[in-house]
């Protein structure tokens, strides 16, 4: 899950960690009253989305007058936001933060994620912050240094310190810097994050540094025990049929084919993905029904992918392990006679109770294609869609 | 022999009661697998599919001499009963529960690391030696004792690749399904190691996904170390970029982690890649000795 921005800069706050002063806005009737409360003549215009790359896209504007300031706001507020790192629709831009401007002299990449490699959270920092931090990264990787953490002691002074002379940090900032590090380390493992990105933490004129933006995501397996963050998710920044499959523990993905696919596990989802596009189909989307599907849970799987109009086949193709094929049948089963499903169905299940699943599914008056072979089992479904396809022409 | 697992390894459950933990265990007695004992909290001196339950690791293992855990406990309480499971001296550790948060794995892999325990998991379907033992959730049926070394991340995959290995003919010495997670107990070096090390194994299976760069480091292994003929599958190169919040994940990875990237490094090492789930058996049969 990730935070806005705002949210960001708000937990922040909350552990002392040095930021700008900034207000949200939901209606451009608000603009006026946070103008003055922030006073000043100038101000930054910041659109409030899940997504980086704000500021080429035109999400984060500088603005100095009041005029202007309506003007982009008016312009923001509603459309939505295309970056390099959203999809072509883009994001929807619902809020905006305005805060003030401040005195830049330097600019650093400060990031803590979790690093699969060492398998520790990391510190990611690099004296080349701003918006061209990949090409930094690629270009000249020495410039981006990495200190793991090792979770028995926390984050040690002596690694801040490290980390402050590699950056060249002089000594009043090392200390402000040292401090601020070791707060957000608290913040990463309080909060369950998986990633804190503050690009760019910058150095004022008058010397203090100040974290300009904030990028946090929260590690989903741990939302559970994190109630106030789960209260501030932004839903409408997620794909609505992704949402929905998520709170019915379904993994789903849309994607621009036909051929829809109901699978155990997200590596089989994947490879059965790969399988119809190596025999010429579109697959329509990834679906992991995950372990602890019921009937019940395979019947709602069916609405969502039929949810997505350009679906008119549907591949099921279950490994039986953990799950069982005889319940993935009978939800097969009562879909199709609760759905009155008119569209073709090719079903493979393989392992676990796997009989008893094509027994009951022979032994129904539905009409679905039985394949144990995967290979052919995706042919089939690819050479009956296109009949309907070419029906359809 | 065989990898981690075998007729003499003595297993206890932690979590024996919970409705999955109760379904795959009796399929996993009745496969012959030597389960000696469960640990449920506050279940002392109860018995559960005849076994007797204990409160704690240290118990069970000091009064059944049980060697490997298998860990059925809901996420909340896992990174607690891997920890214990470990301190307690258990070798071969299992966690078969999904959606453990990734800061509790972190910490649990540090704490067990200094202790020697090997993890296999979370969010696996566990290890089987055909014909021997089965920690683990995956359908017995489909496996025969053999010589081929099964490694993947996913589970379903891996049974897809049991499935083929089997009607190859050449049967599974182990197989072991390390899970998807982040921060996951074993990477597939551990197992090509000990494959690479076992006299049954013959040809290794090795089934990897898009992301990260285990696949990569694997690569670089298998072509200092690994003399035994490997065939792997990458699931994804299909899958479209996902969205993303920021840098740090591109900086992390370097550009790597994408089923090209993945299948280069593989074939750089001389692995015999194949680009479909379904082309696994007739791979096997091109180079198994």
């Amino acid at each position: 899950m990730n935070l806005h921005e705002y949210q960001a800069k708000n937990l922040y706050r909350k552990y002392d960690i040095p930021t700008t002063k900034g207000k949200l806005l939901t209606h451009p009737s608000q603009l006026d009253d946070i103008l003055r409360t922030i006073g000043k003549d100038k101000w930054v215009i910041k659109a409030q989305v899940h997504a980086g790359g704000r500021g080429k896209a035109g999400g984060v504007v500088l603005v100095d007058s009041k005029y202007e300031a309506n003007e982009e706001v008016r312009r923001l507020l509603g459309s939505r936001l295309i970056t390099h790192q959203t999809n072509s629709e883009g994001q929807p831009i619902n809020s905006i933060f305005v805060e003030e401007p401040c005195d830049i002299v330097d600019e650093i990449y400060l990031a803590f994620a979790v690093d699969r490699t060492t398998q520790r959270i990391i510190i990611i920092t690099s004296s080349e912050g701003g918006m061209e931090i990949e090409e930094v990264a690629e270009k000249t990787p020495e410039k981006i240094l990495r200190n793991p953490i090792n979770p028995i002691v926390g984050i040690m002074p002596a690694q801040c310190r490290q980390i402050c002379d590699d950056l060249g940090l002089d000594k009043t900032l090392s200390a402000q810097m040292i401090d601020l590090m070791q707060k957000m380390y608290k913040m990463f493992v309080e909060n369950d994050l998986s990633l804190i990105e503050v690009n760019p933490l910058v150095a004022t004129k008058q010397g203090y540094l100040m974290c300009l933006d904030g990028k946090v995501q929260v590690d989903n397996s741990a939302l559970y025990r994190q109630p106030k963050i789960n209260e501030i998710r932004d839903e409408s920044q997620e794909d609505e049929r992704e949402l929905k499959a998520e709170k019915l523990d379904l993994n789903y993905i849309s994607l621009d084919g036909n051929i829809a696919c109901m699978v155990n596990g997200a590596g089989l989802a994947m490879a059965t993905m790969d399988l119809i596009k190596t025999h010429g189909g579109e697959p329509a989307n990834f679906l992991d029904v995950g372990g602890s599907v019921n009937e019940k849970r395979v019947i709602q799987a069916f609405e969502i992918i039929l949810s997505d109009k350009k679906v008119n086949g549907i591949l099921v193709n279950i490994f039986g392990g953990i799950v069982r094929c005889d319940v993935i049948a009978s939800g097969i089963i009562s879909a199709a006679e609760k759905m009155n499903l008119n569209i073709p169905i090719v079903v493979r299940l393989e392992g676990t109770n796997a009989a008893e699943g094509l027994e009951l599914i022979r032994n129904s008056d539905v009409s679905v294609y039985e394949e144990a072979n995967l290979d052919k089992a995706a042919q089939k479904i690819i050479e009956l869609t296109e009949q309907i396809n070419e029906g359809a022409n | 022999m065989s990898i981690l697992i075998d007729k003499n390894t003595k297993v206890l459950v932690q979590g024996l009661t919970g409705s999955q933990a109760s379904f795959h265990t009796e399929r996993a007695i009745a496969y012959g697998t030597n389960v000696v004992s469960g640990v449920v909290p506050g279940r002392r001196g109860q018995t559960h599919l005849d076994l007797p339950i204990y409160n704690t690791v240290e118990c069970a293992k000091r009064l059944t001499g049980a060697t490997a855990s298998i860990i059925y406990v809901p996420a909340p309480f896992c990174k607690d009963s891997i920890i214990e499971a470990s301190e307690n001296g258990i070798e071969t550790i299992v966690c078969i529960t999904e959606g453990i948060p990734t800061i509790d794995m972190l910490d649990v892999k540090a704490a067990i690391d200094l202790n020697g325990s090997r993890l296999i998991g979370p969010n696996c379907p566990g290890i089987i030696t055909p014909g021997q033992c089965k920690m683990g959730i995956m359908p017995e049926s489909i496996h025969m004792p053999g010589s081929v070394g099964i490694v993947s991340r996913s589970g379903t995959l891996t049974y897809e690749a049991v499935n083929q290995s089997t009607i190859a003919g050449f049967g599974q010495s182990t197989c072991v399904g390390i899970g998807g997670d982040p921060v996951p107990g074993s990477d597939f070096i551990d197992m090509l190691k000990m494959f690479q090390d076992d006299d049954e194994t013959k040809a290794i299976v090795m089934i990897g996904e898009i992301g990260g760069a285990k696949e990569e480091a694997a690569a670089e292994f298998i072509k200092e170390y690994v003399t035994k003929p490997v065939v792997s599958y990458i699931a994804g190169v299909t899958a479209p970029k996902g969205k993303r919040m920021g840098h740090a994940g591109a900086i992390i990875d370097g550009g790597k982690g994408t089923a090209e990237d993945k299948y280069a490094a593989l074939e750089k090492a001389g692995v015999a890649t194949v680009r479909t789930i379904t082309a696994i058996g007739d791979a096997l049969k091109e180079v198994h000795p």
